[in-house]
């Protein structure tokens, strides 16, 4: 008997609907998101259901939409809204870092700012270097800004539910190339942000990431298996706050870390995640790395942007390389 | 130009006489708050930067005297007076600018991004533009949520040229959102003259979204008022947002470092003699009688409590950095 699954684009529509119904102060804006129902067709019925009250289509106005957003949310409503493609968040980045997340603390907790900002980001679609960028690292740094980013069907319902009715501002990033899959459907209504999940249990190596690149860690973790290399698999599902503590006690275990990033090693989360665990957990750490992207725009060529992915094959190839080159070591071959 | 509209110009909610004093001692205020900032600012109690808003008076305070409770403002980080026309505590701003604990917010916003969301003040913002956005949104809620009130958003000439206003103009407009943005022209952005960097009249960017807009002798409270009367009503009646420009000047620079060289010659001197408050005294005078001396009288009460507010705030105790905040609310 096969079980129930949920398409990722659905998951993420299931929750706005729920949320909607559940809270009349939820609304959702963005560029096509309503009549048109999204270019990734996430949310096409709703604007039948809800009506062009709580949900409405904007101008290319990235910079509006995220200052309106910012300054419903501090009067009374709980927007979410869209940036069609998380490369162009720098158009509402002044409002997000300078009016949303500062404000709970500026403000000396007079008030917060109950808003999500949609996005959907990642390569592998060859949509080129201004359409498929990760910007993590744009938005970990900022205090008073949660990032969240789900790798299955069930956990983005799941999480979004959670970060439209958390009370602080979320950048909730939802991968294009996971648009289209199909997972089981979960059994939380929500998650809590900020917590990680070990997805797959292992004792020789920890293999952390987030969004899609959970899924190719889980992929690597099968073939690895293959090649007698147990590896457990965190899911990090946020990046701020991040749950450093999870992957201090997998380390604790495997006594190996490996942040898998896509995106540039240079100024990004997983550089930042392993310095961390360095930082806590060194001796329990005896080898430590990062697979990452390298430092350049995102290629459009399907051979350049191939090679370009940290897929599961050189997580494979680098675990293997690395796991064998300490086991001659260890016996001193 | 005064532009244009459909709108038929409501009648000013006419003052009486206790009334039009008290919005004379709200500017006397603004401008003696102002000069006690840069005397403290000058001992080193004031830390930072500033940036004064003396000369404008007459357009916060004419535009928040027609505001009603549960109505937004959103100002800038030339704040002090928006905060304060819009009868924000003169103590918890100047304890917050002193880095105070009893500051409006604690100590933690300082001149520019003071927020007072009782008083509706959901924010002043340290950045060009912002005060739009977060009005725009401000005015999102009021229309999805009924609640009838309307937002307003300060800013200045050099503003115009900003993301910020033609996105949000374009948008309130589109939805017709109850939002005014009151341009306050003091004919420089920082130390360049506006029209050196600017096409056209800055009341032609809203026209050309058809948006109702005005423009008001800014230095004169009366004149502001009509328009914002206006504005607010045209905002207010769900036929969009309104745009008022009111031409000012500010007497001091563009920040606390600025000796503002760039000024014509003469240009102060003769900006001096249209001071907002000689134009309020003026008023005074000619449209209820009250004379100098009950104007000098008002001066020296505020002088006395300001005095009083700024020894209270160098009284007041700094934040404890072992008792500060947290980056997040808990759920």
């Amino acid at each position: 008997m096969s079980e129930a699954t949920i398409e990722f684009r659905v998951a993420v529509r299931e929750a706005i609907d729920e949320e909607m119904a559940r809270d009349e102060r939820v609304v959702f804006f963005g560029e096509d998101v309503a009549t048109a129902g999204g270019v990734f067709a996430v949310s096409p019925g709703l604007e039948e259901k809800y009506g062009r009250e709580r949900i409405f289509d904007t101008p290319i106005s990235e910079l509006a939409i995220s200052a309106g957003a910012f300054g419903a949310a501090v009067t009374g409503l709980r927007p979410i809204f869209e940036i069609m493609f998380a490369d162009f968040l720098p158009l509402a980045m002044d409002s997000l870092i300078n009016q949303a997340a500062k404000y709970w603390y500026v403000s000396n907790e007079q008030g917060s700012v109950p808003l999500v900002v949609r996005s959907a980001m990642g390569a592998g679609g060859n949509f080129g270097a201004m359409h498929s960028q990760s910007p993590i690292p744009w938005l970990q740094g900022i205090p008073g800004l949660k990032v969240v980013a789900p790798a299955t069907a069930s956990d983005a319902k799941a999480l979004l539910k959670q970060s439209i009715r958390d009370e602080n501002p979320v950048a909730f990033l939802e991968h294009k190339r996971l648009y289209s899959v199909k997972d089981p459907i979960g059994s939380e209504e929500t998650l809590p942000l900020g917590k990680a999940a070990v997805v797959r249990e292992g004792t020789d190596v920890t293999l952390a990431s987030i969004s899609k690149g959970v899924r190719d860690c889980l992929r690597a973790a099968d073939e690895l298996a293959e090649r007698g290399v147990d590896a457990e698999v965190v899911d990090l599902r946020s990046l701020r706050p991040v749950d450093v503590a999870t992957v201090l006690s997998s380390v604790a275990k495997t006594n190996r870390v490996i942040a898998v990033e896509e995106g540039p090693m240079v100024g990004g989360w997983a550089a930042n995640l392993v310095g961390m665990v360095a930082a806590e957990g060194l001796q329990e750490l005896d080898d430590a790395w990062i697979i990452a992207c390298p430092e350049t725009p995102i290629p459009y060529s399907p051979t350049l942007e191939d090679a370009y992915m940290p897929a599961e094959g050189r997580i494979v190839h680098q675990v293997s390389e690395r796991l064998g080159l300490a086991a001659e070591i260890a016996t001193g071959v | 130009m005064s532009q244009k509209s459909e709108t038929k110009a409501p009648p000013v909610a006419p003052l009486d006489a206790e009334e039009a004093r008290e919005l004379y001692r709200r500017m006397r205020l603004i401008r003696g708050f102002e000069d006690a900032v840069q005397s403290q600012f000058q001992k080193g109690n004031v830390h930072g930067t500033t940036h004064l808003y003396s000369g404008q008076e007459a357009s916060g305070v004419g535009v928040c005297s027609l505001l009603r409770d549960g109505d937004k403002v959103a100002g800038t980080y030339r704040g002090h007076g928006h905060a304060l026309a819009l009868g924000v505590s003169a103590q918890g701003l100047m304890d917050e600018l002193l880095g105070r604990a009893t500051g409006l917010c604690g100590g933690r916003a300082g001149s520019m991004n003071v927020v007072d969301l009782e008083r509706g003040l959901i924010g002043c913002f340290g950045i060009v533009g912002g005060s739009i956005g977060a009005a725009t949104g401000a005015a999102l809620s009021a229309k999805l949520l009924g609640t009838g009130a309307v937002a307003v958003a300060f800013f200045g000439d050099g503003t115009s040229n900003q993301a910020y206003f033609h996105e949000c103009l374009n948008w309130a407009q589109v939805e017709k959102l109850p939002v005014v943005f009151v341009c306050e022209n003091n004919l420089y952005m920082e130390f360049t003259p506006i029209e050196d960097v600017t096409a056209g009249a800055i009341g032609s960017r809203p026209m050309a979204m058809g948006i109702h807009t005005q423009q008001v002798d800014g230095n004169d409270l009366w004149k502001v008022r009509e328009g914002a009367a206006e504005a607010i009503e045209h905002a207010r009646s769900g036929a969009g947002p309104a745009f008022l420009e009111t031409l000012t000047y500010r007497f001091v620079g563009h920040s606390r470092s600025d000796p503002g060289k760039y000024r014509k010659p003469g240009e102060l001197d003769e900006w001096r003699k249209r001071d907002p408050l000689l134009v309020a005294r003026t008023g005074l005078e000619e449209r209820y009688g009250i004379e100098a001396e009950r104007c000098d009288e008002i001066d020296a009460e505020v002088a006395a409590e300001l005095e009083r507010i700024v020894e209270q705030g160098l009284a007041a105790p700094f934040p404890d950095p072992a008792e500060d905040g947290k980056e997040f609310k808990d759920e």
